[in-house]
């Protein structure tokens, strides 16, 4: 009974390594776009925490495109979009980073002009006064503070990206779903009910790979609440 | 013009606040080893002057000179040069929150300064051994009291080695009890020759402490005397006024 | 650019955007159901019932929904459990939203400060109506911001429906693209479809936000 579902099929050969290959591109893609995230999400943050009036109106906008704007949209535009547009042929994968780097910047920039313009004036002046110059200031003073609430955010977003790299196979990466997929059919006579075995797996997989991480988010911020 | 012993020296000192004029015309030279009390009714102008000697404040006229080198805010790159120079406590507890006491106190000797761990950390802990604060040294800012805090920002700029002090209400956060043991602390920084400006509330202390009182009111110097003719015998009417106000 | 292209396929888009519609807003309100009866479980502390609800919220936020959808779509009619794309995505929209609407409600709820219900206890007020008049009211104004946050990540969801072949937007876009090669027109449209689905809501969302903070530091 439980052989017809499928699960068998799973140890039939490489599938297992295949499935786990493919999670593999998945996790692979969100943690290079939460990298670049993380590092032009601090650099940004902190420029618009200086208050330009300009860059304050294009960042409004682009957070406001970030914030309803589908990532399955944003996908199909740069992926389909801009070869189209510029002649640009660029790769399904390079095209999600791009996408998915996109769409943590906005949210890593957002957090930390927050976390940083919640820190008191007093703190500037105080590192000031202590002959600090403005970017030791921000290096032994500003950044560390603010990173305390930050870090949970950002450990969050590695989550959702994990979650969201399941698009990814829609412009054509063989990621974990796609290699499901491709296991079910080519197993499609043998073991025709395979579908819900392997999805079933596929669902446990992302289970497992995103579970120990939001708790970890969730430890960090309780503990760093005050 | 200067004598040799001036430390500080403020040349015709103007500031203004979107129009509004908050300085005018300040003139002072600090001799080295002297304390300087400013007083004056709030809003007078005498913290934003404070804030003006190590340039927190950019001025509108004058200047400003450490020593004859002249502290300009156009320039940037020598101002913190010059800061560590100044040393700042502000009225609000300024610590770093996310350190230690003993690492609040070496952030910047080490950094701005680059001066070696071990020398910093012993120089810390004998700073801290004479404010009564040894026993606090692996805390954070949020464990201690609020005069305990003041105490830790004093250490934190002597760290410095600042050839003069800027003391800006440091007392006027602090509830009563713990006002004492914060001006015990500059008092005996007074007997041993530093140099301090600073604006206080505590008149009785400013008697004690000051070798002399300016009086600044609508932002202008209106007095300037030895602290025993200040109070016994204030030459104005302005400062006659003002000191009526305090009872002690 | 062809505007005549762009004419052509808004009747075909306005069909999609109404398939969207419907799917998105019955799947969101079958999130609220769950989400108000889980969060009550989780406050009230059910026996049982609370390890099963944070089960429940844990396994469905910590996986994507396009994999909910393949399971819910193409693995249970192996089973014998075979629905229509349309009700597959609703439920799936449901499940999903309802593991993050339950816990908006929980939090809310929570964040009811215990003053007000002593103050509410002391005027003589017994638990049932402590509960309907103070608490619920207090904790639904506290948990909406994270309810707007909710619907406007469910309506952005319905985007990977497409691909158990319900014909929503980005099915629409896909198969025109597929179809006639005109790519900038086909994802103009859609960018325009998504934007009157979902600006309005952001907009909304904001202004709750904002009264919100008024009403609680009057600023």
């Amino acid at each position: 009974m439980f052989g017809s579902l499928g699960f068998d099929v799973l140890f039939k050969g490489t599938n297992m390594a295949r499935l786990l290959g493919g999670l593999g591109i998945a996790l692979k893609i969100s943690l290079i776009s939460v990298a670049i995230s993380i590092a032009a999400g601090i650099v940004i943050g902190i420029l618009i925490s200086l208050k330009n009036p300009v860059m304050d109106g294009v960042f409004k906008v682009y957070l406001e495109i970030v914030r309803i704007m589908p990532q399955m949209v944003l996908l199909f535009i740069v992926y389909f979009g801009a070869a189209k547009a510029m002649g640009l042929n660029l790769s399904p994968e390079l095209s999600s980073i791009i996408v998915f780097s996109f769409w943590g910047i906005a949210e890593m920039s957002d957090l930390v002009r927050g976390a940083v313009t919640s820190i008191p004036a007093i703190q500037y002046e105080s590192s000031a006064a202590l002959g600090f110059n403005r970017w030791q200031t921000y290096a032994y003073v500003i950044i560390p503070q603010t990173a305390r609430r930050i870090i949970p955010m950002s450990i969050n977003l590695i989550t959702r990206m994990i979650k969201t790299t399941s698009l990814v196979m829609m412009i054509g990466i063989v990621e974990v779903l796609k290699v499901g997929q491709q296991i079910i059919e080519a197993n499609r006579k043998s073991s025709p009910n395979a579908a819900f075995g392997i999805f079933a797996t596929v669902f446990v997989l992302y289970f497992l790979a995103c579970y120990p991480i939001s708790c970890l988010s969730k430890y960090l911020e309780k503990k760093w609440e005050n | 013009m200067s004598n040799k012993d001036t430390i500080l020296t403020v040349e015709h000192l103007y500031k203004a606040f979107d129009g509004t004029s908050v300085l005018e015309d300040i003139n002072l030279e600090v001799q080295k080893g002297e304390v300087i009390v400013l007083v004056g009714p709030s809003g007078c102008g005498k913290s934003t002057f404070l804030r003006c000697l190590n340039a927190l404040e950019e001025t509108d006229e004058g200047r400003v000179l450490l020593d004859g080198e002249v502290i300009n805010p156009a320039e940037g790159k020598s101002l913190s040069h010059v800061r560590e120079r100044i040393g700042m406590v502000f009225q609000s507890y300024d610590l770093f929150p996310h350190k230690t006491i003993l690492d609040n106190i070496m952030l910047a000797p080490l950094k701005v300064q680059k001066r070696d761990k071990e020398g910093v950390k012993a120089e810390a802990i004998e700073l801290l051994e004479r404010v009564g604060l040894f026993s606090h040294k692996d805390k954070y800012p949020r464990q201690l009291s609020g005069g305990q805090k003041q105490r830790v920002a004093i250490v934190r700029a002597l760290i410095m080695h600042p050839e003069v002090l800027l003391l800006d209400e440091i007392t006027a956060a602090l509830d009563p009890e713990m006002v004492r043991e914060v001006l015990d602390v500059v008092l005996s920084l007074a007997k041993e020759g530093r140099t301090m400006v600073m604006v206080t509330h505590e008149m009785a202390f400013a008697r004690a402490v000051a070798d002399r009182i300016i009086f600044i009111d609508g932002g202008k110097v209106v007095e300037e005397a030895a602290p025993d003719e200040f109070f016994d015998a204030p030459r104005t009417e302005r400062a006659a006024r003002f000191l009526k106000t305090f009872s002690f | 650019m062809e505007t005549e292209a762009i004419r052509e396929y808004i009747p075909l888009y306005t069909q999609a955007f109404i398939l969207t519609l419907k799917t998105g807003w019955l799947g969101i309100l079958l999130s609220a159901i769950i989400g108000i009866s889980g969060g009550f479980v989780l406050y009230f502390k059910l026996p049982v019932l609370s390890s099963l609800v944070k089960m429940y919220v844990e396994l469905f936020r910590n996986t994507p929904l396009l994999v909910q959808l393949f399971f819910i779509y193409f693995g249970l009619p192996k089973i014998g459990i075979a629905l229509s794309a349309f009700v597959c995505g609703v439920l799936g929209l449901g499940l999903l939203g309802g593991a993050y609407m339950t816990e908006s409600i929980r939090s809310g709820l929570e964040a009811v400060p215990d003053s007000q219900k002593e103050g509410a206890v002391s005027l003589g007020l017994d638990r049932r109506q402590l509960f309907i008049y103070v608490v619920l009211p207090q904790a639904f104004a506290i948990s909406i911001p994270s309810i707007v946050a909710n619907v406007i990540f469910l309506l952005k969801e319905t985007s990977v429906f497409s691909a158990i072949s319900l014909m929503d937007l980005m099915f629409q876009a896909k198969d025109l693209i597929g179809l006639y090669y005109k790519t900038a027109e086909c994802l103009i449209l859609l960018v325009v479809f998504y934007i009157i689905m979902l600006l309005p809501v952001s907009a909304l969302g904001r202004y709750f936000e904002k009264k919100l903070r008024f009403g609680m530091y009057g600023d």
